[in-house]
């Protein structure tokens, strides 16, 4: 397994780079995944991030996009209630990125 | 590259007079250490009866959330050719058409970025690029999009529309095959390339019922070219085909599904009224019969391979439906049939399934559509609709 280093830390990532033990998460370390792909998680990245936290620990699973999309557009207004916002939040996607700062594990998709 | 690999198992499929996967992975193999590494995998593979891929991994470009297929070897320090094997879906044209100058492109920068080895095409009817590296995914997607190409769908989204070769090669075509799978592919956009659906959800467009692209047993939502008038009868070019030696009565009027067809040896009729137009008679006698009147589609939902619960195939949503640019009644209904699935279905249950589980009236109710007789989907079985209370009072 691959590993990070973070404040001195050895954090152990899988291949994509998701944390594998959820207790090595801190909003730190999000910040850190983040500068990596050289984004600052502004509030509307925290949003985001915070709403896939609370739902992970409620449901012990990452959300649908569906929802997280439905819920963004809540918080955040109507206009941002699309997939596109999304995107233009975490260009690589909500799983592949969001996730990954949030500290879930990956998100099984089929092909 | 040398060869590093002995492939005995491999050589057997070589054998015979058919085309072989290996002899081209070999061919790619000379000038590929991912090809190479490749064949050496599958050799083991093979030999240990078991496979060496991981589960996908997470991959992509930047802005897209589908379109490639991460795929990474769980014997990197063996193959390190394949440490890395992610799978490309490029979206084709229009049946299938390309010139060998786009071909050529293709596979110009598929030997810069990635093994080589392709698949035209994958089932989805992509192109399909196999084997690249995370590394490359960004410098390829900016080549192949500066030329005009573009990623097709992956993961729970539109996938990328097919439909068969239509009206540019065959003159059976009831419908602008190319023109509506191009139209839909444009349309559908945001939903192809992010991903957000309870599970995939495919188009695909056969101009007649012989059906080319299997759209009926493949797609979720099947668009099939059908007509409303006659079958026109040249009966001199029946009796053409029964002197050239076909058995009329048994190769056409007995193979007919609804028995509309009759023959006395001279004359054959037909009742157009019990046709289900399934084009069985026309495509064995092409110079006699042909269709007649008004043009336009069956839209048929539902179909898809046995994963989850068995397989299914497409049943009738709307008999009929005029399709001419720009095609907006048909998006519109597509669109209906999304929300209602969206809305309701459980992850990873595909649109047929869930009008198994919550039945016909929701699903037609939802879409707008009325119930009408050619939505029978398995006749003198269980009603597959269920009337309310209200339907039933006397008017």
């Amino acid at each position: 397994m691959p590993h990070i280093e973070f404040q001195g830390k050895q954090i152990e990532v899988d291949d994509d780079g998701y944390i594998v033990n959820l207790d090595d998460w801190s909003p730190e370390l999000a910040e850190h995944l983040a500068s990596q792909d050289g984004i600052t998680l502004t509030d509307a990245h925290w949003e985001v991030i915070n709403f896939l936290r609370d739902y992970y620990q409620k449901y012990q699973i990452a959300p649908m996009i569906k929802i997280l999309v439905k819920e963004i557009g809540k918080a955040m207004g109507p206009e941002k209630g699309n997939t596109k916002y999304l995107y233009e939040l975490y260009p690589a996607g909500p799983a592949k990125q969001a996730c990954r700062y949030a500290g879930l594990p990956k998100p099984t998709g089929c092909v | 590259m040398s060869k590093k690999y002995d492939t005995p198992l491999l050589d057997e499929l070589e054998k015979g007079p058919w085309p072989s996967f290996v002899t081209e992975m070999k061919k790619a193999a000379a000038r590929s250490e991912m090809a190479n590494d490749e064949l050496g995998q599958l050799e083991k593979s093979y030999r240990t009866k078991r496979g060496y891929w991981k589960h996908g991994g997470i991959v992509g470009v930047l802005g897209y959330g589908g379109g490639v297929i991460g795929r990474y070897s769980s014997l990197p320090d063996e193959f390190p050719g394949v440490a890395h094997f992610h799978t490309v879906r490029i979206n084709q044209p229009s049946g299938w058409f390309y010139t060998t100058k786009a071909l050529r492109e293709i596979c110009d920068i598929w030997d810069k970025y990635g093994s080589g080895l392709t698949n035209l095409h994958g089932s989805t009817g992509d192109l399909v690029l196999l084997g690249t590296t995370t590394e490359n995914l960004e410098p390829l997607f900016a080549e192949y999009s500066s030329r005009g190409w573009d990623l097709g769908g992956s993961g729970s989204a539109m996938r990328t529309p097919s439909c068969c070769i239509g009206p540019a090669r065959c003159e059976w075509a009831n419908i602008d095959t190319l023109e509506i799978c191009y139209q839909m592919t444009q349309k559908f956009q945001d939903e192809l390339h992010r991903p957000a659906f309870p599970y995939k959800f495919k188009i695909k467009v056969a101009g007649c019922a012989v059906d080319c692209v299997a759209s009926i047993a493949r797609a979720d939502c099947s668009i099939i070219g059908t007509w409303k008038g006659k079958i026109e009868i040249d009966q001199d070019a029946v009796q053409w085909y029964a002197k050239n030696g076909m058995d009329i009565k048994a190769e056409i009027v007995d193979m007919c599904p609804t028995a509309c067809i009759s023959y006395d040896g001279t004359n054959l009729s037909i009742d157009d009224d019990n046709c289900s137009r399934c084009m069985h008679c026309i495509s064995k006698m092409t110079k006699a019969l042909k269709p007649t009147g008004e043009k336009g589609a069956t839209i048929l939902i539902g179909s898809k391979a046995p994963i989850v619960v068995g397989s299914l195939m497409s049943w009738v949503i709307v008999p009929f439906m005029k399709l001419e640019p720009p095609y907006d009644e048909l998006e519109e209904l597509i669109r209906k049939m999304i929300e209602w699935w969206d809305d309701n279905a459980k992850p990873r249950e595909r649109i047929g399934e869930l009008i198994e589980a919550r039945g016909m009236r929701e699903f037609l109710e939802a879409i707008g559509v009325p119930p009408q007789p050619q939505q029978v989907f398995e006749p003198r079985k269980d009603p597959f609709f269920f009337w309310k209370d209200e339907d039933l009072t006397k008017e």
